[in-house]
């Protein structure tokens, strides 16, 4: 049964030493900025505290959030995780199909109200009663509200749930909105990126279940200890920014010696993730170290903010896509012809007309202040 | 009907004083530095070689930026003081009597003197409505505008929890996204560039064909009429 066995005790089961289950809750701890004080709090906690039920539900999505997941670095990270949670219900990667399956989501929201993880992938369209995403014959809206109304708080998983991504991206036809934007009474943790860093989401997870609180949120509900700065503020090419060394084009001198990817569109100053610490694959590499720049995957409608390889990048305004840069030359060029025009025709119309247009009186200048306190003109 | 001439007769009028003329040229020099370090920010210059360690380019660019955005900022706070404890025409900058039939007379009436269709432009002591009208949306509010979006993205530097994040992160979810942000405080260079160059050009020519002093007017104070009929 599920709810006896402690996570310890699952983790045992399944071979792993005690000492990589120790070396396990300190990186996790060391990974949440937390101290290693609370490495002790982890262990203590994953040996005496029964797993808690995790409902992972897929809508429109791609599956690279599980890709991800099932991918992190630490083997130990996965087989504690997915150890960790009674992941109960995952259409992609549960045994369990059809009426079986569906049953266990009535099971788990009945057996565990009010105290289940409820984890969202992809998000739910709207737009022809939500057609655009059946699960089980249902629009998968249903599901998601069903499964929400008894959960104790809800991860949403990737760009998708957390922001739309490509599926909302313009002009956006299924209406895909992002979880927060359906459910409202719940406490949702955002874990952006398209997918997001595997390691990122196994610590959410083992900090929500270990210390069975959410963990510090940012204005926007992502976790700050991964989202509180930006990829630009770790870059390990940040020197190369502040000096003003900068690749100009791909494959040129500076991006063979590795300099700063700012002019090729990099969006790591404007991304709010951790790759440039945590880094991908076990820490092997992550796009800007593998040369080409971020493209901004964790944020707020990325697909829609231009090309990925400008920095001064286009703006929506009106269905229209203009460019500051452009615009504002054309638009300065245009008004110091225009200035230049209207100096030439006031000069020209004053030359002509003079003591009419714009000079008061002939022989009267700004200098003749002594006189028009004297002498009254009519 | 402050914006009107009194019917008392003056050739010269003490308008903008000490501290007033003090704040516009600082920020005149604040806003050209801005303008031109951010447009560098946007578009950095061509790359440096050699080691990273050699150069510190950039950062003294966006230094640059900084140190001027924050006394432009001062100076905004201060003006702000300074139109409630300053003289009568010190408050036009906050204030534009849209209420009133004369503004929007008067304001057709300068269109017109621009369009060369009238002969002889209107006497004011403070700003001339469409040049009152510019202040206001250019530098009031889009000073406002600039203050906020740049702030907002100073706090991404500075961090979660710093003032300035307290202060202004919130401007980043509002408008969309950081990379929002950076277009639209972008958008705002041009559009008080392009201001500036409005500003600089009529300011010379009313000098020049109106009937009162300007650019004097800025560096001493005093605004001297040309004639006295009203």
């Amino acid at each position: 049964m599920p709810t006896t066995e402690t996570f310890y005790e699952v983790m045992r089961r399944q071979g792993i030493t005690r000492r990589s289950f120790l070396k396990f809750c300190s990186l996790t701890a060391t990974a949440l900025g937390l101290g290693p004080a609370a490495a002790d709090q982890l262990v203590q906690a994953m040996q005496t505290k029964p797993r808690l039920p995790v409902l992972w539900l897929h809508g429109l999505e791609c599956t690279c959030c599980s890709e991800s997941f099932i991918r992190s670095a630490h083997p130990l990270v996965k087989d504690v995780v997915l150890s960790m949670i009674s992941l109960d219900y995952d259409d992609t990667i549960m045994a369990a199909s059809g009426h079986q399956a569906e049953a266990i989501l009535t099971e788990i929201r009945a057996k565990y109200k009010g105290n289940y993880i409820l984890a969202v992938e992809g998000n739910a369209p709207l737009n022809q009663d939500g057609m655009s995403c059946f699960i089980a014959g249902r629009p998968f809206m249903e599901q998601l509200k069903e499964a929400a109304a008894d959960c104790k708080a809800i991860i949403s998983w990737g760009t998708c749930a957390s922001w739309g991504c490509v599926q909302a991206a313009h002009p956006n036809p299924t209406q895909a909105v992002p979880i927060h934007k359906v459910i409202h009474d719940k406490p949702i943790i955002k874990v952006p990126g398209c997918p997001p860093i595997a390691e990122v989401m196994t610590a959410v997870v083992a900090y929500l279940l270990t210390f069975e609180r959410i963990p510090e949120l940012d204005r926007q509900g992502r976790p700050k200890m991964f989202y509180g700065q930006r990829i630009h503020d770790k870059c390990y090419r940040r020197p190369h920014f502040d000096a003003g060394q900068f690749v100009e084009s791909w494959d040129d001198e500076g991006a063979r010696r590795g300099y700063c990817l700012y002019k090729m569109g990099c969006k790591g100053p404007t991304t709010y993730n951790a790759c440039s610490t945590v880094r991908w694959n076990d820490g092997v590499s992550f796009p800007i170290q593998s040369g080409h720049g971020c493209i901004g995957c964790s944020e707020d409608g990325f697909w829609d903010k231009g090309s990925f390889y400008d920095h001064v990048t286009e703006t929506r305004v009106f269905g229209v896509e203009l460019n500051a840069d452009r615009v504002g030359l054309a638009a300065a060029g245009t008004v110091g012809a225009a200035v230049a025009a209207h100096a030439v025709a006031s000069a020209v119309k004053r030359a002509r007309k003079p003591g009419e247009f714009g000079d008061s009186a002939p022989g009267e200048g700004s200098g003749d202040q002594a006189k028009n306190q004297t002498g009254e003109r009519s | 009907m402050s914006t009107a001439v009194p019917t008392v007769k003056r050739t010269a009028v003490y308008v903008y004083e000490a501290p007033l003329r003090a704040w516009h040229w600082i920020s005149a020099l604040s806003i050209t530095i801005l303008a031109v370090t951010g447009y560098l920010i946007g578009n950095p210059l061509p790359t440096l070689s050699g080691e990273a360690s050699d150069h510190y380019l950039m950062g003294y660019i966006r230094f640059a930026h900084f140190a001027a955005a924050y006394v432009f900022a001062v100076g905004f706070i201060f003006r702000l003081y300074w139109a409630m404890v300053g003289n009568r025409w010190s408050h036009q900058l906050f204030t534009l009597p849209v209420w009133r039939r004369s503004f929007w007379s008067e304001l057709w009436h300068e269109v017109r003197w621009y369009a060369f269709l009238e002969k002889e432009p209107r006497k004011y002591i403070g700003h001339n409505p469409l040049a009152h009208l510019f202040m206001v949306v250019i530098i009031t509010v889009g000073g406002i505008v600039m203050i906020f979006t740049g702030f907002a993205l100073y706090s991404e530097g500075a961090g979660l929890g710093s003032w300035q994040d307290r202060w202004f992160g919130w401007v980043i979810p509002f408008v969309g996204q950081s990379q929002d942000v950076r277009m639209w405080h972008h958008w705002g260079m041009w559009v008080i560039g392009i201001f500036v160059m409005l500003h600089v050009y009529t300011a010379i020519r009313e000098d020049i064909l109106s009937r009162q002093s300007l650019i004097s007017t800025m560096v001493s104070g005093w605004r001297m009429f040309k004639d006295d009929r009203p």
